[in-house]
């Protein structure tokens, strides 16, 4: 199987770019992650990884309209491509199939 | 309260300049809505201090967009791009003929100006600078502490040039008498008289002349060189070298060499022939050891080592030692750089001279070429302005700012390298008329680099000043506004403009005022009264003719001479001076200094002086021959009021003052009169005889029948005549051609400031040609436009002219001290020019003005 180089946060940004549906951007998407993961994310750090996928062609960005909120600049909304929608379920399949070797209760190790 | 805080907008400007080019737009604003976030959850402080850090953390300052557009850039110069501008360029100067003349022809002929004056200046400092050791070479002076300040001399006594070879050989390489002389060249049949210098061996070596034939060695006392012209003319295609040469009252001598003439910018220039001194001195050899008669130019090459001042002051005392001269005159070098350039001393120090032209003439040229570069600046601006849409197209159909800017800068280098060519053509085709007139053998410069990078350093420069306007200035036009048609311009723009306009005129105003009093000052000293009559009066050399006598009493007969006379030297000079005449009551430490000249009988009558007081000589009386007429600065001088009678002693002999004559202007007409003194003196040599033709007969019938009797008494000599009044006139040669050259130079200053007026008169009614429409509509006269559009020009060459006269006035006096016999400057000198300047403009701006006016208001107002 092809090896998609993602990593952990590119991943959660990337599902919550899906999840959103078109709508997401970088503030956004930060609340977003900072609300679901409770974890503080920064905008530049979202920004970064917004790049990279965009580098990686699992998403695609488009300008959206000017709001008076952000003094009348646009938004840079991202959508997720063909390949990056393949790439999540590509991981989530890989996930399913790992967990599927699981036992239902597996031993724990004691620390 | 908190809707309304907002971030800090130095932070949000940094972002804007220093964050990723790419991601600007949708950080901005992000930071902005989070701003708002903030502002609600934390406080607009702490909102701040949130926003602040983190624009610092989203700087990118060295990222680079990598947004690659959709059309490409065309590159800057691109060919088609190039080709593009120059055709629009060619466009619009075809379009608008009239400026686009003016604008070039302008501008030419402004650089045409500089060019000649440049070469005229390049040529004057290049003087003598041909000579192969001209930092070493001097000529060496004597300054003789005189009652009105030290005098400086040339001549000096022949011996003092042996003593300083002798004593100073350390310092001098060559020392040499050299002394110029005019002489009759005799080869079988051709005769030639030219004028050369019989010096001492070391002369030719001290010049570095370039030999063509023989060598330089002047040894021999019987040698001589000659110039290659001198020796074509005499020898034509024979060898001259060993042939016998006749250098005058039969003192053979053998050529030895033939060098190549000196340079036309040369001091030693004309110098036909170099003789040994000793060849001259054959027939007087007591003149080598006599330290009294000072009559000889003494020229020294140093040594490498030496230094003119430091030498200078070595030799500084030698010549009192020798002479003994209770005058106690100094010595000191004159180098050779100085010339040509500083050749007036002012109390024995070299200061003035042509330098002050040199000087004068540059600061014209780049007035005149300032004014050329005003006009182009002037109008291609004013013009520019209507070239607002053209942008505003340029601009929507995607040009950026650099291509808008490289369209103007490259047009206006177009229309600058036009101009220099048109410039260059026609230096090219004024030069020889110009030679003539500044008396030069100038030629252009092709090959001196400093030509070529003066002239392109200029013509970018002017080029991408006058192009700066239109291209900085308009290029950053909103098409949305151009468009609309909305461009204000302000006060401020026209505003340079008009400074600009007042500075031409200043300079123009100037440049008239000066030409009127320059050309007044040379009629002034030509009006003044000479105290005699130079009409038909001629003058003869005569230094080798005898018999005088007989020859007077042949050409009376003739009847083509009314009177002749025998002087020392002719009416217009005087050659030899005293400084040791005593008078009854004189101060014995004066040092008066009088002008000498030794006349036969007829002197007075032949030229016509009038007689104030006493008699003029006779030759009835014997007692005459010891007899002084004075002249009235003399009498002055002396401080007796009527001297008629007194006793003057002089070389230990008793004269008599038999008389007073009215001053004669002999010497420079714009000096005061030098006292004078007259006396029929046996025993010095006449040089000239002066001939007052006969008026009821043709100059020319006369002159054939005084050549016959003077080729009847002496057959060797050519006849070689000059008139009086020509000579006179070569006197004020030097103002005259300074005159002449201002004034061409100031209409040229006005020419060219009245054709950036006319330009921009008729710019200002093309500009205002609705509101004339308008105006004339509600009922404006043709009288109150014309007034309208000619106020505005008309001050400001009312403040120019108020500018203009103080510098003028200041300038020219200034000049003017210089001169002892002086014009004034008188106020209606200064009305004229500004009333001219007034004129001019009215003519120039009216035309245009006038042509607004009457233009028909329909059509001025449905034109759009």
């Amino acid at each position: 199987m092809k090896r998609t180089y993602l990593g952990e946060f590119e991943e959660i940004v990337l599902l919550l770019v899906a999840a959103l549906d078109g709508e997401g951007y970088g503030l956004g998407l930060t609340h977003k992650i900072n609300e679901e993961t409770d974890r503080a994310v920064r905008l530049n750090q979202v920004h970064a990884a917004l790049h990279r996928l965009q580098e990686k062609g699992m998403v695609a960005s488009r300008l959206g309209d000017p709001t008076p909120e952000r003094g009348g600049r646009r938004k840079l909304l991202f959508t997720v491509t063909a390949y990056g929608y393949q790439t999540l379920q590509d991981i989530k399949n890989l996930r399913t199939q790992l967990w599927s070797d699981v036992p239902t209760s597996p031993n724990l190790a004691i620390v | 309260m908190n809707q309304h805080s907002q971030p800090p907008r130095w932070a949000t400007r940094l972002l804007h300049w220093l964050g990723h080019p790419d991601t600007r737009e949708e950080v901005e604003g992000d930071l902005l809505e989070l701003y708002a976030h903030w502002v609600r959850t934390h406080g607009p402080r702490k909102a701040n201090w949130h926003y602040t850090l983190s624009v610092l953390r989203l700087l990118r300052p060295l990222a680079k967009s990598r947004h690659v557009p959709e059309y490409t850039t065309p590159f800057l110069l691109s060919p088609d791009m190039l080709r593009n501008y120059v055709k629009i360029a060619w466009r619009n100067l075809i379009r608008h003929k009239v400026y686009s003349a003016i604008n070039i022809g302008g501008l030419a002929v402004g650089m045409a100006v500089a060019m000649l004056i440049g070469l005229w200046v390049w040529d004057e400092l290049s003087f003598n600078k041909s000579h192969p050791q001209y930092d070493r070479i001097a000529q060496v002076l004597e300054n003789q502490p005189l009652e009105n300040g030290t005098q400086t001399f040339e001549s000096l006594p022949f011996p003092l040039s042996t003593k300083l070879r002798r004593s100073y050989a350390s310092d001098f390489k060559y020392v040499a008498v050299a002394v110029p002389m005019d002489i009759t060249l005799a080869y079988n049949e051709k005769k030639l008289t030219k004028n050369g210098r019989f010096s001492e061996a070391a002369f030719p070596e001290l010049l570095t002349l370039t030999m063509l034939k023989g060598s330089r060695k002047l040894t021999d006392p019987t040698a001589v060189l000659l110039a290659q012209s001198t020796s074509n003319v005499l020898f034509g295609a024979e060898d001259p070298i060993n042939k016998i040469v006749d250098t005058g009252d039969r003192r053979m001598a053998k050529v030895t060499g033939v060098y190549e003439d000196l340079p036309r910018n040369s001091q030693f220039n004309g110098t036909a022939f170099i003789a040994p001194f000793a060849l001259l001195a054959t027939s007087s050899p007591g003149i080598m050891t006599n330290w009294k008669s000072s009559s000889f130019p003494i020229y020294v090459q140093l040594n490498p080592a030496s230094r003119f001042e430091q030498v200078s002051a070595k030799i500084s005392h030698v010549l009192y030692e020798g002479s003994k001269d209770p005058v106690k005159p100094t010595l000191f070098l004159w180098p050779m750089r100085q010339w040509h350039l500083y050749a007036d001393f002012k109390n024995g120090v070299a200061g003035g001279g042509r330098v002050q032209f040199v000087w004068l003439f540059s600061i014209i040229g780049i007035f005149v070429l300032l004014l050329a570069c005003i006009n182009f600046m002037n109008l291609s601006t004013a013009r520019s302005q209507k070239r607002a849409k053209e942008v505003g197209i340029r601009k929507v159909v995607g040009s950026v700012r650099g291509q808008l800017i490289s369209q103007f800068l490259s047009e206006s280098v177009l229309v600058v390298a036009v101009a220099f060519i048109l410039s260059m053509g026609l230096v090219w085709l004024s030069l020889s008329w110009f030679n003539q007139l500044a008396n030069k053998q100038m030629a252009m410069l092709w090959t001196e680099p400093l030509f070529w990078l003066a002239a392109f350093g200029f013509s970018l420069f002017t080029a991408l000043i006058a192009g700066s306007y239109p291209a900085f200035y308009l290029s950053s036009f909103r098409p949305v506004k151009v468009l609309k048609g909305v461009v204000r311009v302000g006060r401020l723009v026209a505003l340079p403009r008009q400074l600009l306009v007042v500075l031409q005129f200043t300079v123009s105003v100037t440049l008239i005022i000066g030409t009127i009093i320059v050309f007044r000052q040379i009629q002034h000293a030509k009006n003044r009264p000479i105290g005699y009559n130079r009409n038909g009066l001629i003058a003869i050399n005569t230094s080798s003719l005898g018999r005088y006598d007989a020859l007077r009493l042949d050409l009376l007969q003739t009847g083509a001479v009314v009177n002749m006379a025998e002087s020392s030297n002719p009416t217009t000079d005087v050659w030899s001076s005293a400084n040791n005449l005593d008078w009854r009551g004189k101060d014995s430490n004066r040092q008066a200094m009088f002008g000498t000249v030794s006349v036969s009988e007829d002197f007075g009558k032949t030229i016509g002086w009038t007689i104030k007081e006493g008699r003029g000589f006779s030759r009835k009386l014997t007692t005459d021959s010891l007899a002084f007429v004075f002249n009235e600065a003399a009498v002055k001088l002396i401080g007796i009021q009527h001297p008629v009678g007194e006793i003057i002693r002089w070389h230990d002999k008793e004269f008599t003052v038999i008389g007073v004559v009215h001053d004669l202007v002999m010497q420079s007409p714009f000096e005061p009169v030098k006292p004078m003194v007259f006396m029929m003196n046996n025993e010095r040599t006449m040089n000239t005889i002066t001939i007052k033709i006969n008026p009821e007969q043709g100059a020319g019938e006369a002159l054939a029948t005084i050549r016959a009797v003077f080729q009847k008494y002496n057959p060797t000599v050519p006849f070689d005549y000059k008139f009086a009044d020509q000579e006179f006139a070569t006197k004020f040669s030097g103002e005259e051609r300074i005159g002449n050259l201002a004034s061409i130079f100031a209409i040229l200053a006005v020419f060219i400031s009245c054709l950036g007026l006319f330009g921009l008169a008729s710019f200002m009614a093309e500009a205002r040609t609705k509101e004339i429409g308008v105006r004339k509509v509600l009922g404006a006269s043709v009288v109150n436009l014309w007034s309208l559009l000619s106020k505005d020009f008309v001050v400001l060459v009312g403040i120019a002219f108020c500018i203009a006269t103080p510098i003028a006035y200041y300038f020219l006096n200034n000049w003017l001290q210089q001169y002892q016999y002086r014009t004034e400057i008188t106020w209606w000198i200064f009305v004229v020019s500004g009333l001219g300047a007034l004129g001019l403009t009215l003519l120039t701006v009216s035309y245009q003005s006038i042509r607004a006016a009457l233009m028909n208001p329909v059509k001025s107002l449905r034109s759009e």
